[in-house]
């Protein structure tokens, strides 16, 4: 068993991992002060679990205050308790104490949280303020009480009274396994059984769900009269019971026991009870084997893995991609050198390859490929909260939740897709009242959606709401600066406004929505993602938020382009179209910017072999290419550069984590000829534009 | 015959100790996380015992019992609870609901293996 408790161990520990993260996440949504009894119960329930364990795996420390925490949630769980802020910081400051007492168990640490004392007494005194005093502090953890028999076990003879109630075998408590316990526990064949008819009702009136009966035992045990206890503890409360040493010894003639009864026959049950236990043991061996070759047979559905080795394995298929297409550009040119006629069982076997190693790529970016549901089921409980606090009718539909995505793009999500689905219940919808007179339904709809488009993934929040109302983001933004009071802006150049730092319309801050740290984090978030966030709003009839995201962080759609000798990858994600331009629609301004007429929108251009200072590069747009990005907030930017090359996925490496952050580079690759390329900043490049 | 368990426990480290437990002293179990889940899991089963703990999401132990004894196939099934508290109010509770005995967190392999014996044949 003690290999087996290791394995558990190891479980308890990533239970505990889920169980803390869960309780963290119900109590941030306590001090949003958007909560309901379901969030206490949930922290209860995983505070209790943890102590649960705890205690399996005797970690006394742990066990210890996991016990006082639970105790103070117990007390919000069942009283009206109003969770005021000072409540709720106590409770966020036991979880983070449970999360290093869990972390000490699993290291083997012991030792003591700087906190844990300060937190405990807070705990004590709010859980005495409840309870009215009186020590509940000092409760200890006890194992059902083991008797410590002093004298040496000694063979002793017993009479035991035992008439049920009526209704005591309602809930599947049997007298024969009570018996058949005792019999384990007697001195082989000692157990006699007489029972007691005389409570026996007439047939019509017999219940058989009641016990009529009642029973004399007589046995000889050396086992403690507590053992003897114990086989009635379940139903100690619905019988008579009565257990009293017989200063004789068991008599075998009938007549002494038939005073006490009005027994119509007396029942010598121990052999048969022996024989039955006998035949039970046999079967249990037999059933335990099978029980193995169950366990081994058994389908396993599904594997926990840890990430690391999930990461390592998505590098290294990244860089075994990378190598493969060397491998391939090297046979292509040898392919070529000898005009065709060698190698060409080289070439088909490394296109046959090239497959493999891309349907390899595919399943291991699948692993970590997990449904929107896990961030989309949080959703309605939100919306229904948030509604019923705002007292607005709002419906939520949503589709498309099993949409893959990587599981570290999941992780961060969630946070953005709360937060624009709390503005657009505070801000979007409008009251019932507001919205029969604008001739809408009552009931204000959100639809949520995730699908695959293109090699990313699109969710779309859209709701009927009022949509942005442009004056009054002109005119916060005026007032707070961010616009030149005589600005002119298109209407979709002020819903861009709502990403600006620090922005918010709500006359108000609210509880639910605004600190003014809205919607520019949300669109931080996901542009950390390597994703692009837009905005479509009709005043007065709603307003669409689509968010596209790459579908795994690791690997990048990208152009490949060139500059002069230089070679770099603009992310798939942020090309509009690419265009070689004439002439006449290639206009310079005064200042020095050039700007590209397509179809009447002016697009600033970036000529990349300045940004990069690359020498030989083409600087007349109309000999090169000029590819057409969309920046953050929408806008549009024009890179001049010499050539595409290809449109290929590749690999992302850090340059943070390798050399240093560079304005303008995103991140770096390794392309199959081996040269490294760097990964355009599109946003940094719009920087560039405007001096 | 193969006597069968249903073990219902929000905690999987709980759910995995004692379905492995049960399974080595020959017991068939089934596992599930919450009163909604286990009735859903025993649709058209019966389990020759139920061991539940009482503090779960969706539906919690007492109520699971309660409606259990109120199913015919069920009524007379054994039913153990799962209960961190030594306290005897609990008990009494569970008593009340329906349960036939209860097992104290927490527990070793031995007591579950004795308490399941002493109220399933």
């Amino acid at each position: 068993m003690q290999q087996n408790l290791e394995h558990f161990r190891t479980i308890f520990f990533e239970e505990c991992s889920d169980l803390l993260a869960t309780a963290e996440n119900h109590l941030s949504r306590l001090s949003d002060e958007v909560h309901g009894e379901e969030d206490i119960h949930a922290i209860f329930r995983a505070v209790h679990s943890v102590k649960g364990g705890a205690g399996t795996f005797g970690f006394d420390a742990l066990v210890g205050f996991a016990h006082i925490f639970e105790t103070a949630l117990d007390i919000l769980r069942g009283e009206n308790i109003e969770i005021t802020p000072a409540v709720t910081d106590l409770l966020l400051r036991a979880n983070d104490i449970l999360v290093v007492l869990v972390q000490n168990a699993e290291s083997g640490s012991s030792v003591v949280p700087s906190q844990l004392e300060n937190v405990h007494h807070g705990l004590e005194s709010f859980i005495q303020d409840f309870k009215g005093g009186g020590g509940h502090s000092a409760e200890k953890n006890q194992e059902s009480v083991q008797f410590i028999e002093q004298d040496t076990p000694s063979q002793k003879a017993y009479q035991i009274h035992f008439a049920p109630n009526l209704d005591m075998m309602r809930f599947g408590n049997e007298p024969y396994l009570i018996f058949r316990e005792l019999s384990r526990l007697s001195t082989e064949g000692s157990l006699k059984v007489a029972v007691d008819v005389s409570k026996l009702p007439s047939l019509t009136e017999f219940n058989p769900e009641n016990c009529y009966l009642a029973w004399l035992l007589e046995l000889e045990t050396e086992a403690p009269v507590s053992r003897l206890d114990e086989c009635f503890e379940f139903v100690v409360d619905e019988c008579s019971l009565a257990i009293n040493e017989s200063n004789s010894a068991i008599k075998t003639d009938t007549e002494s026991k038939s005073e006490n009864l009005n027994s119509i026959s007396v029942l010598s049950c121990a052999n048969q009870v022996s024989a039955s236990s006998g035949k039970t043991t046999s079967d249990s061996s037999r059933s335990s084997s099978q029980a193995q070759a169950q366990i081994s047979e058994q389908t396993v559905h599904s594997i926990r893995v840890e990430l690391d080795r999930i990461d390592r394995l998505v590098n290294t298929v990244g860089e075994m991609v990378i190598k493969q297409a060397m491998v391939l550009d090297c046979a292509q040119v040898l392919h070529e050198e000898t005009h065709g006629s060698s190698f060409a069982s080289l070439m088909k076997g490394l296109d046959e390859l090239t497959s493999y190693t891309r349907e390899l790529q595919e399943s291991v970016m699948a692993i970590r490929a997990q449904p929107v549901k896990a961030v989309f089921s949080r959703m309605p409980r939100l919306v229904r909260e948030l509604a019923a606090q705002l007292n607005k009718e709002v419906r939520l539909e949503m589709e498309g939740e099993n949409t893959e995505i990587d599981k570290t793009v999941i992780e961060r999500l969630g946070e953005p897709l709360t937060h624009m689905i709390r503005n657009a219940l505070d801000h979007g919808i409008e009251s019932a009242e507001d919205r029969v007179k604008a001739g809408k339904p009552a009931y204000g709809t959100i639809q949520l959606s995730a699908e695959h488009k293109s090699g990313r993934i699109v969710i779309k929040i859209q709701d009927d709401g009022r949509g942005i109302n442009r004056e009054g983001v002109l005119k916060k933004a005026r007032d707070q600066g961010i616009l030149a009071p005589d600005a002119i802006l298109s209407g979709e150049e002020i819903d861009q406004l709502i990403f600006h730092p620090g922005f918010s319309t709500a006359a108000q801050v609210t509880n639910i929505s605004g600190r003014g740290v809205g919607m520019d984090v949300v669109k931080k978030s996901i542009q950390a993602l390597g994703g692009r966030i837009t905005i479509q709003s009709v005043e007065g009839q709603g307003c669409i938020f689509n968010l596209m995201l790459p579908l795994t962080l690791a690997v990048l759609d990208g152009m490949l382009v060139t500059v002069g000798k230089e070679c770099y990858v603009i992310p798939l994600i942020h090309i509009l179209e690419t265009i070689r331009p004439q002439r006449l629609n290639v206009h310079k301004l005064v200042g020095g910017m050039e700007i590209l007429d397509v179809r009447n929108k002016n697009i600033p251009l970036v000529y990349l072999h300045q940004f990069f200072e690359v020498p030989d590069a083409i600087s007349d747009p109309t000999e090169g290419i000029i590819v057409i990005v969309e920046t953050e907030g929408g806008e549009e930017v024009g890179i001049v550069v010499d050539e595409l090359i290809a449109q290929q996925q590749v690999v992302l490496k850090s340059l943070e984590a390798n050399y240093d952050p560079i304005p303008g580079i995103s991140a770096a690759t390794i392309l199959g000829n081996g040269r490294v390329s760097l990964i355009l900043d599109v946003n940094a490049l719009k920087k560039r534009t405007i001096h | 015959m193969t006597k069968t368990v249903l073990t219902v426990d929000d905690s999987r480290t709980i759910r995995e100790m004692v379905s492995f437990t049960l399974k080595g002293a020959g017991y068939e179990v089934m596992e599930a996380e919450d009163g909604v889940k286990a009735l859903d899991t025993l649709k058209g089963k019966k389990p020759d015992i139920i061991i539940t703990d009482l503090n779960m999401p969706n539906m919690d132990g007492l109520t699971l019992i309660k409606t259990l004894r109120s199913m015919p196939d069920y009524k007379s099934t054994p039913i153990l609870m799962l209960t961190t508290e030594q306290g005897d109010d609990r008990k009494g509770e569970g008593r009340a609901a329906g349960a036939t005995g209860w097992i104290v967190k927490p527990f070793d392999s031995e007591k579950l293996i004795q308490v399941v014996q002493k109220v399933c044949s």
